[in-house]
């Protein structure tokens, strides 16, 4: 056991907590429009209550329990938090507590479908969004967490590397974000009237949340405070400030103007990107990763989208998805032992880290988008998914939640 | 009496309500407008997709005059809120047909100011 150790994962764990509420929930509502804003809000709140007992309850035990032998999901041993006490765990940290270890993986978990509100956002029904996050949880989040993290996981015995996630929160997501968007169709009047970001001051200090957050996610990812976390920090870092600029760059030369969203929406896909590869790659490659992933997501959401007409309200799929895979690849590329021993090199360091890479970067975003097919025509088919053609138009703000935002007159 | 109904830049606003004091003419109410006129609205750009046509931001005066303000009043809003640019806006003129002040009851002329 080492306090130091111990100390900075708790306080990472209250890092990634900040993520998603306020952070993505202010992210998310501030891109809404106002009689939506209390809704996304909600939903973010929600899943933070749901989902954390869903992780304590199960969840943890099926992410990280003691695979049952075919490396597709843990047992049902430690449900309840049972042999989740003060005592490390060897396997997955040996000088922090293992109930430590427990309650940061509990921050992933909850963040993970959160992502998904921006691709439903405006019009799904919040009864149908709480059975469908429950049941996405169980059933794509913790199979992928334990595929990829898990002792005994197929992909952790491929030799698949994932940091912080790249896969199992950001790919994973961002692809279940795009199929349920499909499904669910688009909101009413969906580019024939102006959706305009209701807040974008709301957007601007959520995303600066989650880049505050995003230290914790990633650099506690090395669950102890030594060089690994260092490299981690610093990669994060120069990743996310590489993107936010190139992001802006682009849109200064595509349409004359660097603007807000962009900038931010930029550093978030640079934090998405450089997830995966943290702790395997230098600073000096962040950089790129950080440069490209503006790139590739700037396509999806600027011109892929468009031209698709698919409605991913407030781009779920077009950063995390696309930012998470191009991350994941990333690793196959950049990564190099001489940052992270226990790392692998990649294909520019004369490495063959890219084929688990490439599978990792398939089969995940396969499972997680046919899963969350099944699982959405169940919801839909039992409780139907999407609010009412009125209910809509009105607001989820008062037709779901019965409040409102802001009054008019006092 | 005369009701003056001006739409004009936000950015313009001290400078007509300035204008209108220095002609005597303290009294207004003012509102945030949305609206557009030849020039339909401004395009805004978000993450890459362009919205169009949306209402442009402007503020609306509405002063009530006695006849022989109405000249001054129009002159004070018009040449403190030209920029000579498209958007500088409009000004309305309406026949007033009575005015109440409800803390003494007063009506009329000696009402309005």
């Amino acid at each position: 056991m080492n306090t130091g150790d111990t100390a900075w994962v708790l306080v990472s764990t209250v890092l990634v907590f900040a993520m998603t509420i306020p952070g993505l929930a202010f992210f998310y509502g501030g891109l809404v429009r106002r009689k939506n804003v209390l809704s996304i809000l909600m939903q973010c709140f929600i899943i933070m209550c749901v989902i954390s007992l869903q992780w304590v309850l199960f969840g943890y035990s099926l992410s990280f329990g003691p695979d049952t032998g075919q490396g597709i999901i843990g047992s049902l041993k430690w449900a309840g938090l049972n042999y989740v006490g003060g005592q490390p765990n060897a396997d997955y940290a040996a000088t922090i507590p293992h109930s430590v270890f427990m309650i940061f993986q509990c921050m992933f978990a909850v963040i993970t479908p959160a992502l998904m509100i921006g691709a439903f956002a405006e019009r799904m029904k919040f009864s149908a969004f709480l059975v469908f996050t429950i049941l996405w949880a169980t059933f794509v989040y913790d199979p992928l967490a334990h595929w990829v993290w898990g002792t005994g996981g197929w992909m952790r015995n491929l030799g698949g590397l994932d940091f912080a996630g790249g896969i199992v929160v950001h790919a994973s997501s961002g692809i279940s974000a795009l199929v349920l968007c499909v499904l669910l169709g688009k909101r009413l009047g969906y580019r024939k009237t102006p959706f305009r970001p209701h807040n974008l001051p709301f957007t601007v200090l959520g995303g600066a949340l989650l880049w505050f957050g995003w230290f914790g996610f990633n650099a506690g990812s090395a669950l102890a405070a030594n060089d690994l976390a260092a490299n981690a920090f610093v990669t994060t870092h120069i990743a996310t400030a590489a993107a936010g600029l190139t992001w802006a760059l682009i849109e200064w030369q595509q349409h004359g103007k660097p603007t807000i969203l962009g900038t931010v929406t930029g550093a978030v896909a640079g934090l998405v990107a450089i997830t995966p590869a943290c702790g395997f790659v230098n600073p000096m490659n962040a950089i790129f990763i950080g440069i490209i992933v503006a790139f590739v997501c700037y396509l999806a959401v600027a011109v892929i989208k468009a031209k698709l007409g698919y409605d991913d309200a407030l781009d779920a799929f077009g950063v995390h998805g696309v930012g998470g895979i191009w991350g994941t690849i990333a690793v196959g590329l950049f990564a190099e032992k001489a940052v992270n021993s226990a790392g692998a090199n990649g294909l520019f360091f004369g490495g063959s880290q890219l084929w688990p890479q490439l599978i990792m970067a398939v089969a995940a975003p396969l499972f997680a988008g046919v899963m969350t097919f099944i699982i959405y025509k169940l919801v839909d088919a039992v409780m139907c998914a999407r609010v009412k053609e009125k209910d809509e138009t009105i607001g989820l703000d008062l037709t779901q939640q019965s409040e409102a935002a802001y009054t008019v007159i006092e | 009496m005369k009701y003056v109904i001006a739409i004009i830049q936000p950015h313009k606003l001290d400078e007509v309500m300035g204008a209108l004091e220095k002609a005597e003419i303290p009294l207004m109410t003012v509102s945030n407008v949305l609206g557009r006129g030849r020039q339909k609205g401004v395009t805004e750009v978000y993450r890459g997709a362009k919205e169009a046509g949306s209402l442009l931001k402007k503020v609306k005066l509405e002063i009530a005059v006695n006849e022989e303000f109405l000249d001054r009043a129009i002159d004070a809003v018009t040449k403190s809120a030209r920029t000579g640019e498209v958007g500088d806006g409009k000004i309305f003129v309406l026949d007033l047909y009575d005015v109440m002040r409800i803390r003494t009851g007063e009506r009329g002329s000696s009402a309005i100011g």
